[in-house]
């Protein structure tokens, strides 16, 4: 009963998402008595649409908790030994449960702008709602008919097939929904976007009303990469952290689209600029998050987070992208020669570096987009290749460490004009720290590569820029939002810096031992003490003990080789010693059969952590950003309230 | 051609296993990481030879060591598995008619963005 007390609240919510797109339509080609009232409806309609959706999700994880085998996706995709985390968290571990997380996101999105946003003039809000109940109404429609998650099986099976080991780690619970909730979030400036193109309102206090979820969506898909990063680096066992896999790519195409429409949306607000650049990145972002979810759903590429393969699903996803893009775009030419030109500006300004910052992060999603789709559109001509690290190396590297230079000049910069000489001197010690930098490390350490060098160089200048903007300000007066800038900014560079450590310090140790030998790996001594079985609630596993010793102090480590029946999988559980300087990182292979020895991968990374240390820093600035705005604009509404 | 990766492979686990030990000379080595990670495993889902835990990832990784540690250069032994593999093989796809337009990404994305972005600034006076 509760599988089809889901799929019935699924239909009402798309039933009312069709409703909201008709509502909006109605509200805004009849202004009397007829559009006032619909006016009034759209809002309470989205909430409720919401609360409907957010019912159908809450009816899938109460099956998946019950393991109610009945339900064709829990027969597929569960197992009644598995833990009752898995059981929750793979309720979207899967294509139709994903994608029902997905529209639930986008629900309760939708439900949070008709109830809480106040700064949109009302036609604008409307057509925004309008939009969103569009968006929804496709991938409601995706769901009931090429994905339905309550479909039944007859007879029931006595047990489930399980859930793929690889996603049977904490890190399921909150990857997706994290991701999903960034994607949504630039659903929404996407249909502020087209709400504003419908009603011609592009200015500062569209911008402004906009801000604020650009950057709770950037925050959420910073912390989904970083998080989903570091979930990649200890649970493939490897020791690698990006893969530049095409499903890494489309989480981060929207993130770079999303990091260009926070600083273009800044200078809208701020100073009537680029109205139709923001517009136009507003499109571009969502478009990336449809078009990597498209990628992923489809399964049109083979890679460990494609669980769904089936060409009509792919089809349909085309279709909705084609639909909603194209009439995004079109809608944009259309309208966008009535939005008037913002102020203009010279080329050495802040409004300056950030067309460069806009135009360089454009570039980089080009290259990633171009890179992961060629391979798909070279096969359709018959040729078979593949593009991978060394390609978006070599191509975005560069531009990267431009754009990188660009960040670290851009506060610097003052609005509308400013002196190129002026500007050289106010970054003179950024670029003594970056070369000096430079030349300390090409002493150290010459063979080092060319692009690790130049990153880490760049890393310590970015730095020092990011807080050269406090060396002139009164802390205690300086605003939350300048502070969130140089703490992202500084992020960027802490991360850079440890990718730069990673690719060029990285011991690598791969040794067969007999219980009793010990290897060396960069500072450390590794002795495999024994090899002994383990067992969990689903799984049992062969266990090493290993001793790792480094200046006389010893540390324990335990991989595993972890062997699932359901499905019959084996994963390698890495285990990892984290030190102030870096990470030592261990996995059991499999035993030599010749000789009984055991096969150890070890490997010692200085400073690795920093990537996902400097992408926290990254997520927060933004967080704080986030909190500043709300503060002034809660000070600013208490402030009307007492006077008005 | 098929005979000579039989022979090479058939003999790989009597000495050291390579696909998971490394070689002696770090300098061999290091060029031979490197290599392998610009080759894609055939077998597995997007993943090259040095992060994979699959055999064929593990023998093509002893194939690489050995004939690096024959003296082999790095391009001489790519060249040979994409002439075995295709292109498919190799992560760093060699430019030609059918890559040219890939390459050619950076700069014709440059090139487009700086004009659009040029009508963003006024002429300096």
């Amino acid at each position: 009963m509760i599988a089809e007390g889901g799929l019935a609240a699924l239909w009402f919510a798309a039933t009312l998402a069709g409703l909201q797109l008709l509502l909006g339509v109605l509200a805004l080609r009849h202004r009397h008595a007829a559009g006032e009232q619909a006016m009034a409806a759209i809002g309470p309609v989205a909430i409720v649409q919401g609360a409907l959706v957010a019912i159908a999700m809450g009816a899938l994880i109460a099956v998946f908790l019950a393991t109610d085998l009945s339900v064709a996706l829990v027969a597929e995709n569960s197992h009644s030994a598995k833990p009752w985390i898995y059981k929750f968290a793979g309720a979207w571990g899967n294509h139709e449960g994903s994608m029902l997380l997905w529209v639930t996101i986008l629900g309760a999105g939708g439900a949070l702008v008709a109830w809480k946003e106040r700064a949109l003039d009302r036609p604008t809000h409307v057509a925004t709602l309008a939009a969103q109940g569009a968006i929804a109404l496709g991938f409601y429609g995706f769901l009931l008919f090429a994905s339905n998650p309550f479909a039944r099986l007859n007879p029931a099976p006595i047990e489930g097939q399980g859930l793929n080991p690889l996603l049977q780690d904490p890190g399921l619970a909150f990857h997706p929904p994290t991701l999903y909730a960034g994607y949504v979030g630039l659903s929404v400036a996407f249909s502020f976007a087209v709400g504003a193109l419908v009603t011609g309102q592009v200015g500062p206090a569209f911008a402004r009303a906009m801000r604020p979820w650009v950057l709770g969506a950037w925050v959420l898909l910073t912390i989904g990469i970083t998080a989903g990063s570091y979930w990649a680096y200890y649970e493939l066992g490897w020791g690698g952290w990006w893969f530049w896999d095409p499903v890494e790519n489309a989480s981060l195409m929207p993130w770079l689209a999303a990091t260009a429409l926070l600083h273009s949306v800044n200078v809208l607000a701020a100073r009537d600029g680029l109205r139709a650049w923001t517009v136009m990145l507003a499109v571009v972002a969502f478009s990336m998050s449809m078009i990597g979810t498209f990628l992923v759903r489809s399964g049109i590429l083979t890679s460990v987070h494609a669980f769904a393969v089936d060409p009509r699903r792919g089809a349909f996803i085309l279709a909705l992208l084609a639909l909603y893009i194209g009439g995004a775009l079109a809608l944009f030419g259309a309208r966008i020669g009535q939005v008037r030109a913002g102020r203009s500006f010279t080329f050495v300004s802040r409004e300056g570096g950030l067309v460069v910052n806009n135009l360089l992060l454009s570039v980089i999603l080009g290259i990633v987009l171009i890179g992961t789709l060629y391979p798909l559109i070279a096969a359709g001509f018959g040729v078979r290749l593949s593009v991978g690290p060394p390609f978006f190396h070599a191509a975005a590297g560069p531009i990267a460490l431009v754009l990188v230079a660009v960040m670290a000049v851009g506060p610097m910069l003052r609005w509308r004009r400013d002196q190129a000489e002026a500007v050289l001197i106010r970054m003179l010690w950024p670029m003594v720290a970056a070369a000096g930098s430079f030349a300390l490390v090409l002493t150290l350490s010459g063979g080092m590569g060319v692009l690790p060098l130049l990153g880490l160089s760049f890393g310590v200048g970015l730095i020092v820029a990011s807080v050269l903007p406090m060396t002139q300000r009164n802390w205690r007066r300086t605003p939350l939002p300048i502070w969130g800038m140089v703490v992202a900014h500084a992020g960027i560079g802490v991360s850079l810096i440890g990718m730069a450590c990673d690719s060029a310090f990285t011991a690598e140790r791969l040794v067969a031992l007999y219980p009793g030998q010990a290897t060396i790996v960069g500072p450390w001594r590794v002795e495999l003490n024994r090899i002994y079985p383990n067992v969990g609630p689903n799984w049992s596993a062969l266990e090493a003990r290993l001793t790792a010793t480094r200046d006389g102090v010893g540390t324990v480590l335990r991989p595993q080789q972890r062997f699932f029946t359901d499905p019959p999988t084996t994963t390698s559980e890495s285990a990892i010693a984290t030190g102030w300087d870096g990470q030592l990182y261990t996995v059991l292979g499999q035993q030599d059969a010749a000789t009984g020895r055991w096969q150890l991968r070890l490997w010692w990374k200085p400073f690795v952590t920093l990537i996902w240390f400097g992408g926290i820093l990254v997520a927060l600035g933004g967080a704080l950003a986030l909190v500043g705005r709300w503060w002034k604009a809660w000070q600013q509404r208490r402030r009307e309230a007492l006077w008005g | 051609m098929s005979l000579v990766l039989a022979l090479a492979l058939a003999a790989a686990p009597a000495a050291p296993d390579l696909g998971n030990t490394q070689l002696p000379d770090p300098h061999a080595e290091a060029q031979a990481r490197a290599l392998m990670g610009e080759l894609r495993c055939v077998v597995c889902q997007g993943q090259s030879i040095a992060d994979s835990d699959a055999d064929m990832a593990a023998d093509m990784r002893a194939l690489v060591r050995q004939r690096i540690a024959r003296g082999e250069d790095p391009s001489q032994i790519r060249d040979w598995l994409i002439e075995r593999y295709g292109d498919y093989v190799s992560y760093d796809p060699p430019l030609s008619g059918a890559t040219a337009l890939l390459w050619a990404t950076p700069i014709l994305l440059l090139g487009i963005g700086a004009w659009i972005a040029r009508s963003s600034f006024r002429k300096r006076r």
